[in-house]
Formats: structure tokens, C-alpha cells, sequence
């Protein structure tokens, strides 16, 4: 387990901990946004008001469990997959930012396909299998007999 | 007899050609949801809510609720065959259940799941009928001050009924809220949030959210711990019971049925809570409890009632008062949204023909449920042993599509991306998505109801607490807060325990 040895030994609950700062993180965020909100009165509330409160409070909870990771004993977080978030996520972006460019056909196929290597036992047959007939099923389904509006082959590679 | 005439308008709506074919479609996505897992009901609804856009409100519906009974159903197959529950609410009934399966009593299980269910299901139904509208006239009734509470009560119930930590809990529900802020002010149209993208100025996709948590995040965390899947049993045989075993079932699929109905209209349950709080009642008053966990009939039978009817009676708090008591029902009520659908208090005056069509569709579907189960219960076994790494290109793929087609926008697929990501990390720091999910539907609703509130009372905030002018906000407070309070008892409990081992 190489996470572990990355956390300082004060804090004896990296989950609690890591938890703590995402959500204070999350509250500075939004704390940010609230600047340039007015905040109007309890009477007539501004659109800054009620943000301000939950703002507030989601600082508390996460001051709070971050507090708690310090004071008692948890588990450790463990390894982190990036295999698993990266192989999901970025074919999902990459789907995104293609679809119109490429049309269906070519960005579906490409995002599926590179979304296969997330799985740790990969195999090539079941990968290739797995997305001619996922694609195939989609376009059947969603364009053919759902009627949505997406182009098979978009601009980029030599449609509409 | 008001209740038959309203049920007769129902089964007209419900057995029409159109209404029965979309209702089998539901309850066949629904139990192969179960079946299969990785994959729950709430990333399903998702997925299919932009398909649901093109049908007529009431088969859209009638199909969306298929899929969630429908997933109770299926869900209890795998935990009986597999020890793996499909859903979250089957999870206790994979202890007896799969005992008995090893036990070469499979089919018994499966009878037993599948018929407790169904009579679940059916007196579910004819409670939504009897509860449904007086509990509307109720509403109706309702100002601000007291739809807050009610909110404010199923947020609390949710926190309280989460696993897990009681601060992690609350702060789910709050960035929830938070998140529900993004885009213009509903008063002033001020842009909150957007920091110079004006894409979020009509705040973040809640459809985009839900599937990007309960979709994409479970796929990251599935793929973490990859398993191997075999069937316990290739055949299932018996799948009639002796009359002894009736006799064994009957009582606790009862109690099961009653415990899943009360806890279902609770804001904040569901199916989970009921088939849990079933399993432990079943077991506290057994004879022998030491029979639990070794293949006791009455832990599969209780706990599949209770899901099924908790499953429909949670349909109730969504209906009569347009309040999601869950993320699923938090789903069908942005789908009726998309409709021009209001649900509250007004929409059982305003379309009899949909709320009884909808409701008498449940009771066709379980009935459905029934036959798809029992005799065909081969084809899903072979089902099940689909490997995850086929499944979830196949999730990914649908979600994609399906996000993007909500506005045919591409921002909506990476908010999708941005909350997978998010879910996953909240699951791996022991936050339960669930109680977000709710926060961030009902956020913009509480915000309305607390500011319209303050401008009643003058900026008093004790209108939500004042006994004498607002009784039923007053009472619906006192609830949440003793919601939370109890479950901060066991919390010093289990503290002073460590304290004292020190």
C-alpha cells in the first residue's frame, strides 16, 4: 500500500483529513463567488444570503472532520486507480469536446474503445468485440430508432 | 367506493396497448438492472430520462417507475444466485438467501422474494390510492413556511438514515444545497457562481450530476475491485413450495409489507431502509434466531417485501406534496418538470388520468414482475454472468449519448466527467453520495420556500417553530430535529465505548 506512507503521522485519519480539505477547499471556493453577491437582509434576502449561510456551514462541517482526522484513528485511503479514473474520464472528455467535429460514429468508437484498457484483465478480442457492437447498438437505437439529432460522421472527417 | 372509481380511471389508463408496452419495457430494463450489477436504478433512470422526453407524460412515467420497482425485483435474483446483491436494497437478503441457494433451496428463495414482493406491491399500491389524497388535501393547505420544514425534514431524514458519519452526512447534504446555487438567482436573475462561464448560468445539469455520480463514479470504484462472477446453481429447480413453507412465509412477508409501506412514505426512505429495518425486526422475534445467516426463509422473505413496498409507497411524498423523498423519485420529478408536469398537491385535481394511470400501472407491472421472474428466471441467470468489463464501456457509451442529448450541448458531458470524478472521491473519503444528490435537487425549492418565509414573517426566523400561527411546520421541525438527535445517541454511544476501552 504505497498511499499510506505519504501522509505525515499527525494525522491519524487521512480520510477524515483529505475529506476536511476537500470540502474547506470547496467552501473557499464558493466564498470567492460570494464576493461580489449583495446579501440583502433576513427580511429580503439578497441572492447572496442564502449561499453565505451554507457557505458558513460547510466551512464548519469541514473544519470539523478535518479536526476529527487529526484527533482519532482511520483507516488509510489506499492507492489511488488512476487507471480507472483517467481510462474513464478522459474518453468521456474527449467524447465531449469531438462529437460535433467527428460525428457519432468515429468519437463514440474511439472513446469506447479507450475506455476498455480501464479494466485490468484487458483483452484485445473482448475489447474490439465489446465496442463495434456497443457502437452499432447505439446508433441503431439512439439514432435510428429514437430519431436523436447526431450525426454519424461530423465535419472533420469529411461529412455534416 | 371513491377509491374504485379512482382506480378504474387508473387500470383504463394503465391497460391501454400503449401504457402496457411501455410498462413491460420499464419492468424488463428494471429487473435487468437488478440483475445485473455495477449498475443501479438511479444511474439507469438517468440514462433514460432524455428518451423519455419524446413519449406522453403518463408512459413516461409508468416506464421510469417500472425500472425502479423493477430493479427490486431483479436486485434480489443475484443476491440469492450470486451473494451480490444487485442493488443496494437487496443487500440483507443475499445472508439467508444465498444460504438457502447453496443449500439447493434456490428455488424456494426465489419463489419466496418474488411473490412477497408481488403482494407488497399490490398492497402498496391500493395505499398509495386510499393515502394519496387525503394527504393532498393536506398539502394544499401548505404555505411556505411549512414546505420548508418538510424539506428540511427529508433532508434530515436522509442524514439520518446514511451510513457512516453524522458530520459527513450533513455536510453532503449542504454542498448539495450549495451546488443547487449555481446559475442566476431566481429573484434578481443575478448570475451566482458561474465565475465568467455562461454556460453555468443556468446552473449545473442536475440529470449531468446524478449520472456523473451514481454512473460514472461507480464505474471507477467497480473497476478498483474487479471480481470474477459464478452462479451458485446453473438450474433452479422446485420453484414451488410445500405448503409447510407457505405456512413459514406468510407472516413475515405481512410484517414485511407494513414495515416497507410506513418506512417508504418517511421523507428520506426508500427501499433500503425498509428491507434493512425488516430483516433486523425478523430476526429479533424469531424463535431461533440463530437460524439467521444459516438460510432462514423469513430473511428472505421479510426484507424483499419490505424493498418492493417501500420502493412504491415512496412515491407518495413525491405525488401529493412534490417533494423527493429519494435521488430516484428526486429523478422522476425532474422528468414530470421536462413534461410541464407540477407535482404537488394540485396534480391529482389537475390530471386524475395521470396519477391514477401511474399508480394503477404499478400494480400491472408487479403482476408483470411476476411472470418475468418466476418462469423465465434461466434467462437471467445466464445474464448474470456477464463480466464487468464488457458492461461498463456499455455505460459509459449510454451515458455520453445521454448526457448530451439532454441540450445537445457538450458542457453538459463534462460537468458529467467533473462529478464522476467527485463521486468517487467522496466514496473513497466514506461520503455518501446519496443525501447530495437530494440536497441539490430540493435546493433550489428550499431557497424559494425559506426566502418567500422571511418575507411573510418580516424576517422572523422563528415562523418555521411558532406552534401557535403554523402547527404543522412547527411539528414537521420537531420531527427532524429528533430525526437527527436520535441518531446522535448511538454516535456518544459508541464513543463513550472507546473512551472507556482507553
Amino acid at each position: 500500500m504505497h498511499g499510506v506512507s505519504v501522509m505525515p503521522a499527525f494525522i491519524r485519519n487521512p480520510k477524515d483529513f483529505c475529506c476536511g480539505l476537500l470540502l474547506l477547499a470547496i467552501a473557499a471556493l464558493f466564498a470567492v463567488g460570494l464576493l461580489d453577491l449583495p446579501l440583502g437582509s433576513a427580511f429580503r434576502m439578497g441572492p447572496g444570503y442564502f449561499p453565505l449561510v451554507l457557505t458558513l456551514l460547510l466551512a464548519g462541517l469541514g473544519a470539523a472532520i478535518l479536526v476529527n482526522g487529526l484527533r482519532r484513528h482511520g483507516e488509510p485511503i489506499g492507492p489511488i486507480p488512476w487507471r480507472g479514473i483517467l481510462l474513464i474520464t478522459l474518453p468521456i472528455v474527449f467524447f465531449g469536446v469531438t462529437l460535433k467535429g467527428f460525428g457519432l460514429m468515429p468519437s463514440l468508437s474511439i472513446a469506447v474503445l479507450a475506455s476498455t484498457f480501464a479494466a485490468r484483465e484487458w483483452s484485445p478480442l473482448v475489447a474490439l468485440t465489446t465496442t463495434a457492437a456497443l457502437v452499432a447498438g447505439c446508433v441503431a437505437i439512439f439514432v435510428y430508432a429514437l430519431g436523436l439529432p447526431l450525426s454519424l460522421y461530423g465535419p472533420w472527417v469529411g461529412g455534416y | 367506493m371513491e377509491l374504485i372509481s379512482h382506480l378504474s380511471i387508473g387500470f383504463e389508463q394503465a391497460l391501454s396497448i400503449q401504457n402496457l408496452l411501455y410498462c413491460f419495457i420499464g419492468v424488463l430494463i428494471g429487473t435487468l438492472v437488478g440483475v445485473l450489477p455495477g449498475l443501479g436504478p438511479v444511474a439507469t433512470i438517468a440514462m433514460l430520462l432524455p428518451i423519455t422526453f419524446t413519449l406522453p407524460p403518463t408512459a413516461a412515467l409508468i416506464m421510469l417507475a417500472g425500472i425502479y420497482y423493477g430493479a427490486q425485483y431483479g436486485g434480489s435474483t443475484t443476491a440469492i444466485l450470486l451473494n451480490l446483491p444487485g442493488e443496494a436494497s437487496s443487500v440483507v437478503t443475499a445472508i439467508d438467501g444465498h444460504q438457502l441457494a447453496r443449500q439447493g433451496k434456490a428455488g424456494l428463495a426465489l419463489f419466496t422474494a418474488a411473490v412477497g414482493s408481488f403482494f407488497a406491491g399490490t398492497v402498496a399500491t391500493f395505499l398509495i390510492a386510499g393515502f394519496a389524497p387525503p394527504l393532498a388535501e393536506v398539502a394544499l393547505k401548505f404555505g411556505a413556511p411549512e414546505y420548508f420544514s418538510l424539506m428540511v425534514l427529508g433532508l434530515a431524514a436522509s442524514v439520518a438514515l446514511a451510513h457512516g458519519s453524522l458530520l459527513k452526512a450533513i455536510a453532503m447534504v449542504v454542498l448539495g444545497l450549495l451546488l443547487s446555487t449555481v446559475g442566476q438567482d431566481l429573484y434578481t436573475g443575478a448570475p451566482r457562481f458561474t465565475y465568467g462561464m455562461i454556460q453555468l448560468s443556468d446552473g449545473v445539469d442536475f440529470v449531468a450530476v446524478a449520472m456523473g455520480i451514481f454512473g460514472i463514479g461507480e464505474i471507477i470504484r467497480n473497476l478498483e475491485n474487479e471480481a470474477t462472477r459464478r452462479a451458485v446453481t446453473s438450474r433452479v429447480r422446485d420453484l414451488i413450495p410445500s405448503a409447510l413453507e407457505v405456512r413459514a412465509i406468510v407472516a413475515p412477508i405481512l410484517r414485511g409489507t407494513a414495515l416497507g409501506c410506513a418506512l417508504g412514505i418517511l421523507p428520506g426512505g426508500g427501499a433500503v431502509l425498509g428491507s434493512f429495518a425488516a430483516y433486523s425486526v425478523e430476526r429479533r422475534i424469531s424463535k431461533q434466531p440463530e437460524r439467521f445467516g444459516r438460510g432462514a426463509i423469513e430473511g428472505v422473505a421479510a426484507p424483499e417485501s419490505a424493498n418492493n413496498a417501500g420502493a412504491q409507497t415512496s412515491f407518495i411524498p413525491m405525488l401529493t406534496l412534490g417533494v423527493p423523498s429519494n435521488p430516484v423519485m428526486a429523478l422522476m420529478v425532474g422528468a414530470l418538470l421536462i413534461h410541464g408536469i407540477v407535482p404537488g398537491p394540485n396534480l391529482l385535481g389537475e390530471r386524475p388520468q395521470f396519477f391514477w394511470g401511474v399508480i394503477a400501472s404499478m400494480w400491472v407491472g408487479n403482476a408483470m414482475l411476476l411472470i418475468l421472474n418466476l418462469p423465465l428466471i434461466a434467462i437471467w441467470v445466464r445474464l448474470m454472468t456477464i463480466p464487468y468489463r464488457v458492461l461498463y464501456p456499455c455505460i459509459v457509451a449510454v451515458c455520453c449519448i445521454g448526457v448530451y442529448s439532454l441540450n445537445n450541448n457538450p458542457f453538459d458531458v463534462f460537468v458529467m466527467a467533473a462529478f464522476g470524478v467527485l463521486g468517487y472521491v467522496l466514496i473513497k473519503l466514506d461520503c455518501e453520495p446519496a443525501p447530495l444528490l437530494l440536497g441539490f435537487v430540493i435546493g433550489r425549492l428550499i431557497e424559494e420556500y425559506l426566502r418567500r418565509a422571511m418575507l411573510l414573517s418580516r424576517g422572523d426566523p422563528f415562523v418555521f417553530v411558532n406552534f401557535h400561527e403554523r402547527p404543522i411546520s412547527a411539528a414537521l421541525m420537531v420531527i427532524a430535529i429528533a430525526a437527527l438527535v436520535v441518531v446522535c445517541i448511538p454516535a456518544i454511544g459508541r464513543k463513550r465505548g472507546e473512551a472507556f476501552r482507553q
